[in-house]
């Protein structure tokens, strides 16, 4: 009775003999498939053809072996020991890894200055959600280049380091960038940073437990002392057992410019400030457009329930604007890391400015853009591939 | 007795209620929407006042305290002294003023300055003309086709008595509309072909069209302009050479070609199964079936995406900055490079900022209206 026991849908179309006819609908599909590769073929291979000529009557060298020779181009800020005496392969190093540098901090801070946004976009107060929406429509209708230009003029339009702003006491900002007060680091501070992501990871662990003990006798279990206990208090208490040092480290004027604390570049802040609010503004929009996603019956149902409004919003609203909000948000942190790249306009030395500075120095263009593509590749793809992890894991499961 | 104490409590009680508040006017909107409890009367007012700070701040710097021309010697060396002594304290809007035209035109000969201002007219002429729905039909294509023809021949000249202008000496507004403008014309069909590919059934054509789309969406759009401008001149044959606008041009179009590629697939997914399925039980051909039945619908489905995807593009042609390309952001910043206008780069960005604004607000505006016009007809 039942169609899955019917033994014609069971059966298959009997495979019919491939005809060299234009009349059969398979033929065609080959015949064009084999036009449109085999164009395609054809203009790489004509591509490919010109250039090897073109390298060979220009005498210009190919190959990977420029990475190990002497680079001879200075570097203005590096993670990593560099000087110019090192080689191309360890300026690239540099490169990528201040990349990464700009765009994780950018990733982290637009993410939190675009979810207040978003929020204060659906406030009730008028004035917060006209300046937010203001905000908004501002940053996204001026091209990110222009943006960066005009901070970058306007950090540099500020005053020397002997007229500095000095907005907060230790705080400098001059023309020469920013200066921000810290300490001495000692293997204490050390220590104590790993015993916090061992109290990040201890934090997960107790969340899970919790998680399961509430799904066998009913009781919530509130996770934050435990948080609080591992990932601030353990590496206060590791840190004052190993005699709580803590020599401050404040920028002072010495001669024409600062000495000691932590030296932001004019460059690096433009670039972050500008990659910043522009996204943030990207940001705001998303998180606006998941909040409103989530039907207000969700809402109601969820104060008949009795739940007060902060667990409402944690435990029912956010979840399921996570959903609307996570794939959106993968490509805006992309977005970032790609837009990084505009750091050679000006002239934070990213990878994009280093391997342009490689390949005019060395002529190997093709090597140099290629070295460009991959970087960024590989970074977009881990991006996505922990993103689609991430949206995986909070997905809808449906029936 | 009861009765009677009763009878005399809400007596009581209702003689001693006050007054409602007021739910209409200026002072109940207020107090709805900016004094609703502490908290939002904490933010109004900080907002407030930061608000009203920076206004005043900015009116004294940009109109009160503002610089709108300086002497100018007769070798065209402008004195910039007393913009220089209100640097911080006024804006020096006669960088302005006097650059204006560099700024907007670029190199292009002065004389015939009226020729890309027209052309920038006509450009503005044909957004308007394609937004509007009126002219939504296949005329609109010869609409375009005759237009960037005239804007070809305004620009270059040397036919109808207009002097020869070559390519190295436009720049400006034009260069950017250009870019934009011309790197659509040619990312869109683009892009619609590749959507197509991308969803199609023949592994071979699938599987390129996902490559092109995920190669380029992988890398920023610099590296591909620098491709442009360093790989491109290798990969042709010896003797031919193409300019370093239309290389630009080129990587502007694949670069737009993949991102728009994935709008319109977005679209043909959204489109039922049952229009693929009614289409082919009529008996149209492959082709027909995409031209008369899916893609006029699926088009539509995603024109709010395309104009924002559009919005996008038309702002990151500012990045042909890097390569050296006289758009009109790189002439804003040529124009400061002159010793004497040093130093003002923000007013000029400002301005810059406000002729991108323009274009961008109007087609968000624009974007935002349609959207809710397509959905009236969807909403039952």
């Amino acid at each position: 009775m039942s169609g899955a026991t019917d033994p014609r849908l069971l059966r298959k179309a009997p495979p019919r003999p491939l005809r060299l006819s234009w009349a059969d609908e398979r033929f065609r599909n080959i015949v064009w498939q084999v036009l449109v590769v085999g164009g395609v073929v054809g203009i790489i291979y004509w591509l490919w053809s010109n250039t090897t000529y073109n390298l060979e009557v220009r005498r210009i060298a190919t190959g990977w072996d420029f990475l190990w020779r002497e680079a001879g181009l200075p570097i203005g800020e590096s993670l990593i020991e560099y000087d110019p005496s090192m080689s191309y392969f360890r300026a690239l190093q540099v490169g990528v890894l201040n990349t990464l540098k700009v765009a994780l901090i950018g990733i982290v801070l637009a993410t939190i200055l675009g979810t207040l946004l978003g929020i204060a976009r659906l406030s009730k107060n008028w004035m917060l959600n006209k300046f937010a929406a203001a905000y908004v429509e501002i940053v996204r209708d001026l091209p990110l280049l222009l943006q960066l230009l005009f901070w970058y003029a306007l950090l540099q339009g500020l005053p020397g380091p002997r007229q500095a702003l000095n907005p907060i006491d230790g705080v400098f900002l001059s023309n020469r960038g920013l200066k921000l007060p810290f300490f001495v680091w000692e293997s204490a501070h050390s220590w104590a940073l790993l015993t916090a992501v061992a109290g990040v990871v201890a934090t997960v662990l107790y969340r899970r437990w919790a998680r399961a003990a509430q799904a066998r006798d009913g009781q919530a279990r509130a996770v934050w002392p435990a948080a609080l206990a591992f990932i601030i208090g353990a590496p206060i208490a590791v840190w004052a057992a190993m005699g709580a040092p803590f020599t401050p480290d404040v920028p002072a004027l010495r001669g024409f410019n600062f000495r000691g604390g932590i030296d932001v570049s004019p460059e690096f802040f433009a670039l972050l400030l500008g990659l910043t609010l522009y996204t943030a503004g990207f940001i705001a929009e998303i998180v606006r457009a998941g909040i409103q996603a989530v039907n207000q019956g969700q809402w109601e149902a969820a104060e008949a329930l009795g739940l007060p409004r902060g667990r409402v919003m944690s435990l029912i609203v956010l979840p399921q604007a996570m959903r609307v909000i996570i794939p959106p948000m993968t490509s805006q942190f992309l977005n970032i890391t790609k837009n990084s790249s505009l750091a050679v306009a000006i002239g934070y030395q990213d990878i994009v400015s280093i391997a342009n500075t490689t390949l005019n120095q060395t002529g190997q263009a093709i090597e140099g853009i290629a070295i460009i593509m991959l970087v960024y590749l590989t970074i977009s793809l881990s991006i996505s591939l922990f993103m689609n992890w991430y949206n995986k894991r909070i997905a809808l499961v449906e029936r | 007795m009861s009765d009677i104490t009763a009878g005399t409590t809400l007596h009581s009680s209702s003689a001693a209620r006050s007054a409602p508040v007021n739910l209409v006017g200026p002072m109940a909107w207020a107090r709805a929407n900016l004094f609703a409890n502490w908290w939002s009367t904490a933010i109004t007012l900080a907002l407030g006042y930061l608000f009203i700070r920076f206004a005043v701040s900015f009116v004294d710097w940009a109109f009160i305290n503002a610089i709108w021309s300086v002497p100018v010697s007769p070798q065209g060396v402008a004195n910039t002294e007393a913009c220089r002594e209100a640097k911080g304290v006024g804006a020096c809007w006669a960088v302005i003023t006097e650059k204006h035209r560099f700024i907007l035109f670029g190199t292009y000969p002065y004389d015939e300055h009226w020729r890309p201002l027209l052309v920038c007219f006509l450009f503005v002429g044909l957004y308007i003309v394609s937004a509007m729905r009126r002219f939504w039909r296949w005329e609109l294509a010869l609409i375009w086709v005759a237009v960037l023809t005239a804007i070809g021949v305004l620009m270059w000249g040397g036919v109808f008595g207009l002097t020869y202008v070559p390519q190295e000496r436009w720049g400006g507004l034009p260069i950017t509309l250009i870019l934009a403008t011309f790197g659509l014309a040619f990312a869109f069909p683009l892009a619609i072909l590749v959507a197509l590919g991308r969803r199609s059934s023949l592994p071979a054509i699938k599987a390129l069209c996902v490559l092109y789309v995920e190669l380029i969406r992988g890398v920023p759009l610099i590296s591909l302009l620098f491709m442009a401008s360093v790989m491109f001149p290798l990969f042709l044959p010896e003797g031919m050479n193409i300019d370093k606008l239309l290389r630009a041009q080129i990587a502007i179009i694949l670069f737009a070609g993949a991102y728009l590629a994935e709008v319109v697939r977005a679209g043909l997914q959204a489109l039922p199964k049952g229009q693929y399925e009614a289409a082919d039980a009529l008996g149209l051909s492959y082709w027909k079936k995409t031209g008369l039945i899916i893609l006029p619908q699926a088009l539509r489905l995603v024109i709010p995406p395309l104009v924002n995807t559009f919005i996008g593009f038309f702002k990151d042609t500012s990045l042909v900055l890097i390569i050296g390309i006289f758009d009109l952001l790189t002439a804003g910043k040529t124009a400061i490079i002159e010793p004497s206008w040093q130093g003002f780069g923000v007013e000029v960005y400002i301005a810059l900022g406000l002729i991108y604004f323009i274009f961008c607000y109007a087609m968000s505006k624009y974007s935002a209206g349609l959207e809710t016009e397509l959905n009236k007809g969807r909403r039952r």
